[in-house]
């Protein structure tokens, strides 16, 4: 049912993302999709990278490590913004559209009162997609 | 990003090992020091935080030290910060007046070097913004809210204490060689008007962003002011020199932002006064701070690209409008040859002007000119650093000409048309009510005698107001990029926090008195900042120096 699965990474919280790495693996297995990583950086220098370059080559080394794991093909894909805070959701959106996506799986968090001001990125991209959204919420066990 | 860019210097061996170069050649500094390594992190009450535990938790007790003792010795307090800023303008008058010209020099030397050529974010780097957004977001950081404020009231006033024979006049007025002659106080006070927003201010910006922009997108460092010193202090940067040069920074923003914004809101006040008969009161000022920093909230959560640059660029559009509208509807032709004459004036006056020694004009030098000074360079981390950020993809050359060249044309244009008209009126049509007007009224009563005058003043206020919004916003984003150690990533709670307590500290001050006081002590950050700029100008020969040749 699926074909290309994308996976918003973010190279910074790697753990935030465990449970949900392991859904992609187990879907796109069942499905045999392949796996967009996709990354959001920004232009300054981070504290995962001091250049965009250097982001992606961190992105594909990951999406190649992850490959060892589930076996399906992989692609790393990079967006670089002036304030990757604010463009992210748009970003993701768009990417969605670059790539042909059909499904996204993001980890995202609890709902709290604080969604009303700042809402999830998850739910705001679902909002703005036609592809199907998978979110995953962290392990509460 | 395109991933697929043709990266035509890959073959450059980058020096730093397992760090790619950014887009196509550059020189990254090879450092270990890993951004936001210092920070704190935690999750208060649901909200994320990502600070740099020293530089947030000093600054942030400084800023809240210094509002208390403002409020609470009002009287005792503000003698000092006066000492200290008059020691500052009439002792070392001719240190500032004579760095401004150094920073002038180099610009105009970047421009013509074949160091103009370097691209900032590497040879390969794209722009992120469109050039009219670019240059908008440029000019509403740097001085919108100063040129609706003196654009009528500065070359009016130069113009007068020329024309008046006063001791405070530009270049030998003292002597009274303009005295009655109105030719020719008019071509000194347009001058002198220009001399301070023209090329000057401009080249502290420039020289302030450029550092930072080139340390950061081709040097790999964090964007914050400490990543310029690197040059000199090396890995001490990491320390508590580079600690110290970021409060410093966090220190003269936050105040520089938070008494304009309520020196501002009593301007706004004022005109809405003047307009609609709006009660001059403290709940009006209150009400426009709390309106201004709510927009500038809602700008911040949109971001740079659907916040501030979307703002910037109606603002620029608005303003564009109303400079048409006075050329258009004012004495046209005046302003038209005008703007030759006062360039031509501009640049016969600008060495006497601009001479840091032996000036027998002092009250002009000291007063006005070494104040400008101090205040620019005050201004200049939050400026340079916002102009940085949104700079990657453009070479030396054409960010000097867009931050130097062009927004000093458009400086000496909104000066002639606006400070054009108001000394017109003044001259041939006799009224005097222009010149006799408060400060803060001046541009309101020469639009009154222009025709629709109730719509042009309400966009003016517009402009006022949103120019506002803009810098608030934007100064945010640079004081928890600062607070972050130089994380432009870090949770947006924190930038929230930045603006409300920018708004807070406004109203605080414009409550209890001191505004003015804190004002004097922000301006006199000017002076450290001066040396640092300094720096900043060896660091940029040095950074450009090493890096590769642009192809």
């Amino acid at each position: 049912m699926f074909k290309h699965i994308m996976v918003p990474v973010d190279l910074a919280h790697i753990e935030v993302l465990e449970p949900s790495l392991k859904v992609v693996a187990d879907t796109a297995k069942h499905h045999d999709a392949s796996i967009t990583y996709v990354g959001v950086t920004s232009t300054a220098p981070n504290s995962v990278a001091r250049t965009p370059d250097e982001y992606q080559q961190k992105l594909e080394a990951f999406a190649q490590e992850r490959h060892g794991v589930h076996g399906q093909p992989v692609a790393a894909k990079v967006y670089t913004s002036t304030d990757p805070i604010a463009d992210i959701d748009d970003i993701l959106v768009k990417s969605i559209g670059d790539n042909d996506i059909d499904l996204v799986i993001m980890a995202t968090h609890l709902p709290s009162h604080l969604d009303a001001v700042m809402p999830s990125h998850g739910g705001k991209v679902a909002t703005h997609t036609d592809a199907s959204v998978f979110l995953v919420r962290p392990s509460q066990s | 990003m395109d991933n697929n860019h043709q990266r035509p210097d890959d073959d450059t061996p980058a020096p730093s090992e397992g760090i790619p170069a950014p887009e196509g050649a550059a020189n990254l500094i090879d450092t270990d020091y890993v951004i936001g390594q210092d920070n704190i992190t935690a999750s208060p009450i649901g909200f994320n935080i990502d600070l740099h535990g020293k530089v947030f938790t000093i600054s942030s007790l400084l800023i809240v030290l210094f509002v208390v003792l403002t409020l609470a010795l009002q009287d005792q307090i503000a003698p000092i910060y006066d000492a200290v800023f008059n020691f500052l303008t009439s002792n070392l008058a001719w240190f500032f007046i004579l760095a401004a010209n150094i920073f002038v020099i180099l610009c105009l030397v970047l421009v013509v070097s074949p160091l103009g050529k370097i691209r900032i974010g590497g040879a390969a780097a794209k722009p992120d913004f469109t050039y009219m957004g670019w240059f908008s977001m440029l000019f509403a950081a740097g001085m919108g809210i100063g040129l609706m404020f003196y654009g009528v009231s500065e070359p009016l006033t130069h113009f007068g204490t020329a024309f008046d024979g006063s001791d405070w006049a530009p270049l030998g007025g003292a002597v009274g060689d303009f005295e009655g002659n109105e030719a020719g106080s008019i071509a000194v006070g347009m001058a002198a008007t220009i001399f301070h927003w023209g090329l000057h201010p401009w080249a502290i910006y420039s020289v302030v962003a450029l550092s930072l922009a080139l340390f950061a997108f081709n040097k790999g460092l964090p964007l914050s002011m400490r990543s310029v010193f690197y040059p000199i202090l090396g890995e001490r940067v990491w320390g508590w020199p580079g600690h110290i040069i970021d409060i410093l920074a966090v220190f003269a923003t936050l105040f520089g932002l938070a008494t304009s914004l309520g020196i501002g809101a009593s301007q706004a006040a004022a005109g809405l006064t003047y307009l609609f008969g709006a009660p001059e009161s403290d709940i009006t000022m209150t009400l426009l701070i709390i309106g201004i920093t709510v927009i500038a909230i809602a700008s911040i959560l949109a971001g740079v690209d659907k916040g501030v640059q979307l703002l910037s660029k109606i603002n620029i559009g608005l303003a564009a409008a109303l400079l048409f509208f006075v050329i258009g509807v004012g004495p046209t032709l005046i302003i038209a040859t005008g703007f030759f004459e006062n360039l031509m004036s501009y640049v016969v006056n600008l060495p006497a002007l601009s001479n840091p020694f032996g000036r027998e004009d002092a009250n002009f030098s000291q007063g006005w000119t070494a104040f400008y000074w101090a205040w620019w360079i005050s201004w200049s981390p939050y400026v340079g650093m916002f102009i940085a950020r949104v700079s990657r993809g453009r070479t030396v050359r054409e960010f000097i000409i867009s931050v130097l060249l062009v927004p000093s044309t458009v400086s000496i244009l909104w000066m002639t048309a606006f400070g054009g008209t108001a000394i017109d009126q003044y001259v041939s049509q006799g009224i005097e009510s222009v010149r006799d007007a408060g400060l803060e009224l001046q541009l309101f009563v020469m639009l009154e005698q222009l025709p629709l005058s109730n719509i042009t003043s309400f966009i003016a206020i517009v402009l006022v107001i949103v120019f506002f919004v803009t810098s608030s916003d934007s100064g945010s984003l640079v004081i928890d990029s600062i607070t972050a150690g130089g994380k432009v990533d870090a949770p947006k709670p924190q930038r929230v926090f930045w603006a409300i307590i920018e708004g807070t500290i406004a109203i605080a001050l414009l409550l209890g008195g001191g505004l003015t006081a804190l004002q004097t002590m922000a301006v006199s950050t000017g002076f450290p900042f001066t040396l640092i700029l300094l720096v900043a100008c060896y660091a940029i020969v040095k950074g450009l120096m090493s890096e590769p040749k642009a192809v």
